[in-house]
């Protein structure tokens, strides 16, 4: 599936904050938004994501050069990682289980894909721990593990690491890479860590004065 | 003269024998109350979440009004059902009065405003995040409120528990619209009232302490689901 943004604008209280911006991202590669704070790096990733609308341009997803509607099909094959992830007043198996439930995926089949979502951020131990007592590290991978679950073909991450030790940032970059070797996941990422843009970026973008700019 | 232990030891006899009537009159309580809840929380809930997630016109006046009737005095309310299901009232063909249905009808109306405002207030405090949580995960709108009240379940349950105490322990309505007759529409709180006049006292203690029994019941729940809720959304 292929993302296309064309010529994005947005205005904010009278305030542009993004004023022609287009990107076409490529299919499987690790894509990293890099921009000062404020600079509408979060508020781009979500109008990519289907999550806000432009005040102008287009974003559009195309699936063998026919252009897919913007409906609940497409939104359920994309999905966006909140920095701040929302997490659910239940288990760690219930968080991850939710997207996979609202899908109707069968009862039997769900305890192992949330497994394996769980075993490939390194929480599988925690399962049946309750979601609000993990630690910051902890709850940005269930975020992660939550939206892998549902296997999305493209997956945005906006911030992953901000606020997490280096510990668990380390974990989460190799989870990021892991994802696009053997998940052959799209990421779309946001980050103000040049370093970390460097380690992980297939393509690195960076938003100044509203415009994208290809740094790589 | 009336001797205080000696009333305590006679009510726990009766408490101890299951005395009949004492059980009958404890029955009927629970069941008044109890569908009077049902009825409120069935009626309450959804209007709750509809106030806490929507925005339409005169919504602002409808939260003030649930919040004032949150405190609706009970002989008022019971002057109103009884007024609506008297003879002459507009309801009065349905033959209603004194009988355990306009009972219930009458605590319902005490329950509803209460469980309407506090599950709206249960809503509302769900952290925003929760909605845009499910929204990235792919949830219709449907399944996005469900999310929001199945998050804020230990506020809603909060909120039928201070109801059910509520009501089972007014006694204003339900003496103005049930008549206090025995055996039919006689429940604890009236038994309670009927009884000191008469200076029985032993069956108005112990129907007192089965009451607060129940209170300390609800009360006990309410805390252990106030301490399960507490814990923040990341």
């Amino acid at each position: 599936m292929k993302l296309l943004a064309s010529h994005i604008r947005k205005v904010y209280d009278e305030k542009p904050v993004l004023v022609d911006c287009s990107c076409e991202f490529a299919d499987r590669n690790i894509t990293v938004l890099m921009g000062r704070n404020g600079c509408g790096k979060s508020t781009f990733l979500r109008i990519c994501a289907l999550l806000e609308h432009a005040d102008g341009g287009t974003v559009t997803y195309a699936d063998a050069d026919s252009v897919l509607p913007p409906d609940l099909a497409l939104r359920r094959r994309i999905t966006l990682v909140l920095p701040r992830i929302g997490v659910f007043n239940t288990t760690v198996s219930g968080n991850v289980a939710y997207g996979l439930m609202i899908r109707g995926v069968s009862r039997r089949e769900i305890p192992r894909r949330v497994h394996n979502a769980l075993a490939f951020v390194a929480l599988e131990h925690k399962t049946e721990q309750r979601a609000l007592t993990l630690s910051s590290g902890e709850t940005q991978r269930l975020g992660i593990a939550r939206a892998l679950a549902i296997e999305p073909e493209i997956l945005f991450l906006d911030e992953p690491t901000a606020s997490v030790d280096e510990e668990n940032t380390g974990i989460i970059e190799s989870i990021i890479l892991k994802m696009k070797e053997e998940m052959r996941t799209t990421v779309i990422m946001t980050t103000h860590d040049r370093d970390q843009a460097e380690r992980v970026a297939d393509e690195l973008l960076y938003l100044k004065n509203g415009r994208l700019e290809a740094l790589r | 003269m009336y001797s205080f232990t000696e009333g305590f030891r006679q009510a726990f006899v009766l408490i101890l024998h299951l005395d009949a009537q004492l059980i009958g009159i404890i029955l009927l309580s629970l069941k008044v109350s109890g569908l009077a809840l049902v009825i409120a929380t069935v009626l309450g809930l959804p209007l709750g979440a509809v106030l806490g997630l929507t925005r339409f016109p005169g919504r602002g006046l409808a939260v003030s009004i649930m919040n004032t009737f949150m405190g609706l005095p009970p002989v008022v309310v019971g002057l109103f059902v009884y007024l609506l299901l008297s003879r002459k009232g507009p309801l009065g063909f349905l033959g209603l009065l004194y009988s355990p249905t306009a009972m219930i009808i009458a605590q319902t109306i005490l329950a509803f405003p209460i469980v309407t405002a506090l599950c709206r207030s249960a809503i509302v405090s769900v952290d925003l995040i929760i909605r845009q949580a499910a929204q990235t995960l792919g949830a219709t709108r449907q399944q996005e409120t469900l999310t929001i009240i199945r998050e804020a379940r230990f506020g809603i349950l909060s909120a039928i528990i201070a109801a059910f105490g509520r009501v089972m322990a007014e006694v204003g309505a339900i003496l103005i619209v049930g008549g206090n007759i025995a055996g039919y529409t006689r429940v604890m709180t009236t038994t309670i009232a009927l009884e000191t006049d008469k200076g029985n006292f032993e069956l108005a203690l112990a129907l007192g302490f089965v009451l607060l029994s129940i209170s300390f019941a609800i009360n006990f729940v309410l805390l252990r689901v106030q301490q399960r809720s507490l814990g923040r959304t990341a």
